[in-house]
This record gives structure tokens, sequence and C-alpha cells, in this order.
């Protein structure tokens, strides 16, 4: 069933997002939107997953510690998506911007619903926000996007690749078993909530022709124009 | 009988019946006595042989200290301080109350999910949302709310401390910039919350404006009560085997 599009109805904004794995590519097809939003003389502001800083502190103390249980996991997140919610997104989609979000309450979902935590529970907890006009899921294979990240052996953070589920001793092998149950969770989601599939194995030029041509077909993008001084 | 349940779908990883123990919880304004009759209930339970856990709000090693930071600066919206608190108060239900309850402790809880709805509530969140918020919370084996009149509040508020607290105010509210005012407003509008909360959640009430002594006698017949209901079984059976009365 699909959820109730509470939608940007009755704000004069626009809110789009994109969702998708680590290693998907959606951060650069962000990125090449809001370049090409900015270059057409548009109101557009960007906001970034975790990015306020008083939440931060408290972020980086229960991560260090690994004091965190799945519950004040996603509880620690949800603080910092409200504080930046209201403080941003909201003001921003009232004032009229087109507001980009590189991940938005899906990647909650998602990581929180791989870690146990209710889905009715997290759903509620994230019900004051708003669901983007477009939410775009770039998908792509499982093991592409495991090899695009797992490729130059990085250092894969304790949370990132969800060692507290216990999943695995090996860092690496938990990071693959998280992100497989994530994806899944993605799946799942496009329907609940109709996110827009994009396929991810395309080359990012492609990918971006079709994000444009969604975002100009879905958004009257005139309406938008920052207003010239004269 | 000793069974224990979360309000709604208990926390990832926790089984409720698992816990044994009591969790009591005692509720109350700031200036009600609440902390000295917790500290008298908890001495006297160590006495009888029950081993105790104290918990409280905002004393969680993970947000505590940004919960401090961020009060001082006053910069937080409604909505990200109760989440700030929620995750305070999960981060403690499941690293203190949780481990203390299955090793069958007595948890002595000054103030609970209530006074946090409460609070919440009184700055224009949704009951419903506020709810399934806490809806993980264990369910406390007895809640006790101290209540006090407000003109006696304020009053032992101002001996105790010879000032007014911004937050047990309500100056965040801007009900009024006079702070007496503020305070009395503020403290009206949680007493109505509370008022409801009661009903909802099975409250006792006890009469805060008595004295300190009287007040604890009264817990200490309540919370004599619960735990013979609670472990009774055990010290009746242990008590008819040896002759021996246990945990006085």
């Amino acid at each position: 069933m699909r959820a109730e599009p509470t939608g940007t109805t009755g704000l004069p904004g626009r809110l789009i997002a994109v969702e998708g794995l680590d290693g998907s590519g959606k951060s650069t097809q962000i990125r090449l939107l809001h370049q090409w939003l900015e270059g057409l003389g548009l109101k557009v502001f960007f906001s970034e997953w975790n990015s306020s800083v008083l939440v931060k502190d408290a972020t980086r103390r229960g991560k260090k510690r690994h004091l965190l249980t799945p519950t004040t996991f996603s509880l620690i997140h949800a603080t910092d998506f409200a504080d930046r919610y209201e403080r941003q997104i909201l003001p921003m989609l009232r004032a009229g911007s087109i507001v980009l979000c590189d991940r938005y309450i899906y990647t909650a979902f998602a990581r929180d619903g791989v870690r146990g935590c209710d889905p009715g529970w997290l759903r509620r907890l994230y019900g004051f926000a708003r669901h983007p006009d477009i939410t775009f899921y770039f998908r792509l294979p499982l093991q592409v996007s495991l090899g695009r990240i797992l490729e130059g052996r990085p250092r894969l953070k304790y949370f990132e690749a969800g060692m507290d589920l216990g999943l695995s001793p090996d860092i690496y092998q938990s990071f693959r078993l998280f992100q497989g149950g994530v994806m899944e969770q993605y799946d799942r989601m496009a329907d609940e909530f109709g996110l827009t599939v994009m396929d991810a194995t395309r080359t990012i030029h492609r990918q971006q022709e079709i994000t444009r041509r969604i975002v100009a077909e879905r958004i009257d993008l005139a309406r938008y124009r920052l207003r010239r001084r004269r | 009988m000793n069974v224990k349940r979360c309000f709604g779908q208990p926390p990832a990883g926790v089984d409720p019946e698992k816990l044994q123990g009591a969790l009591i919880v005692v509720e109350g304004p700031d200036s009600s006595g609440r902390s000295t009759q917790i500290e008298l209930l908890a001495r006297w339970l160590g006495e009888r042989g029950y081993a105790v856990e104290q918990v409280g709000l905002k004393r969680s090693r993970l947000v505590a200290p940004s919960l401090e930071q961020a009060q001082e600066g006053n910069v937080l919206s409604p909505r990200t301080m109760t989440l700030f608190y929620a995750t305070d108060f999960y981060d403690q239900l499941e690293n203190r109350i949780v481990p203390a309850l299955k090793a069958g402790y007595v948890v002595l809880a000054d103030r609970y999910i209530y006074t946090l709805i409460a609070r919440s509530t009184v700055r224009g969140a949704d009951p419903d949302w506020l709810r399934s918020l806490y809806s993980m919370a264990i369910v406390p084996d007895a809640v006790f709310l101290l209540r006090v009149s407000a003109p006696r509040l304020v009053e032992r508020t101002l001996t105790q401390r010879a000032s007014l607290d911004y937050w047990e105010s309500g100056m965040d509210l801007g009900l009024s910039r006079d702070w007496y005012e503020s305070f009395m407003i503020y403290q009206r509008r949680l007493r109505a919350v509370f008022a409801g909360l009661q009903d909802e959640y099975d409250f006792q009430v006890i009469n805060g404006n008595r004295s300190a002594r009287t007040i604890q006698r009264d817990l200490r017949f309540r919370v004599e009560a619960l735990l013979g209901r609670l472990f009774g079984g055990e010290h009746l059976a242990e008590g008819d085997d040896d002759g021996q009365a246990t945990g006085v």
C-alpha cells in the first residue's frame, strides 16, 4: 500500500531527494542537478544528511564509544534530521525554494529497519517530515556498488559497516551483508513511497539527462527563478 | 506475578519477558521533594536487602553534555529538544534500566516518560507522535506522582534555589516576560497535562504538601505492598521453610 503522500502541497517550495546505497553515484547526480538548477538561475538549496553542528557532537561521542543501540542510533539521527528540517528545509520550502536533499528519511527507514527497529515506529517517528515531490532511488546491483566501495579496501567505519549487528567479525563481510539488507529495504520502499527508480548502471551523463528531464516534467521550474534586480 | 511489558513494541534486541526486578517511578515538579523522597527510599530499600539502581532524566553519557550545551544556548526547536530527550531516555532505558531489571534490581526512576511527554505537550507537540515515540518504554510497576500546590511550589523553589530556573519557568514559551508569572502559568499547564496523564497511565497520586517524613511513610507503605506483590511468593516460601523473616 502506498503511504499517504503528504507532499509539499500548501508550501510554495519543492523538495527533491536522492536515495541509494553507498557507491550508487547518487551524490554525483544530485551535485550535477544542483549545478544545472543554479545555472538556470533558480532558487535552490542543498542539504546533506547528517550535517547539523549541534548533534554532531553527540553522534561522534556515541559512535566513538560504540555506545549506540539500534534505538539510540535511530533517535540521534532523527534528532539531527529534525534540527535540519526545522531550521533549513522547512523554512526554505516556505520561502519558495527548490530544496535538494542528499539522503532523506528513507535512509533512516532502510538502515534502522535493517538494525531491527520497528518499521511502523520509524515511520511515525519521522511523521513530521513531508515526503518529497520527487525521490530518486539510484539502484545498482548489489555486487556493483559493493565493488565500487570495497575496491580500494577503504577504512570502513564501525556503524557504517553495520558491525553493531554482529553479522560477521570481518568488517568487509559485515558491510556486504549490511548493504544487502539496506538494498532489500529500499526495494520494498520503492513501492511503498512511490520512489522514482533510476537505473544506476547507465553512464553518469545519461542518468543526469534522465534526472533533469524528470525534474523539468514534474516541477514548473519557471516559478523558481530568482527575481532579477533592475 | 512479575511480568514486564512495553507500552508498544519493545526496542530492537530487548525481550521484556526476560526482565524481573521492579521499576518504580517517582514523578513531580522540581522542588516537590522528589529527589529527597527517592534518596530516602533508596536507603531504606538497601537496608532491607534490595539492590537499587537509580536513574533520572538527562543523565546518559551519550547526549547529556550536548543537551546541557544546547539548553544554555536555547537554540533547539521544541521537536529537536524532544528527540534529544528521547535519545537520552532510551540510552538509559537500554543501558541501565534493562540490565538492572534483568539482574533483579529495584530501579528507582527520578521521573520517566511522563515528564517528557508533559513538557513536550505543553510546547505543542502532537500527542500521538509523542506516545509513539515513547511506546518502546517499559511499563513501570508503579508510578507515584507527588502533587504540590502551585503557591507552595514557588515558595519552595525560591527558598531552595533563591531563583527560578529558566526551563522550569517555561521562559522559552514566551508566556510572560515576568518570571514569576511565567512560572505560575507554565506549572499550571503542566499540571493540567499531568491530570490527563494520571488517568491514562494509572498514577498513584501522593499529597506532596505534607512533611517529608509523612510522605516517605506513605511511599514506603505502597512500595512494600508492591514488592510483596512482585516478589511475594518467593519471600513467603522462604519464610515458611526456615521460619525466618526475609528482607527485614
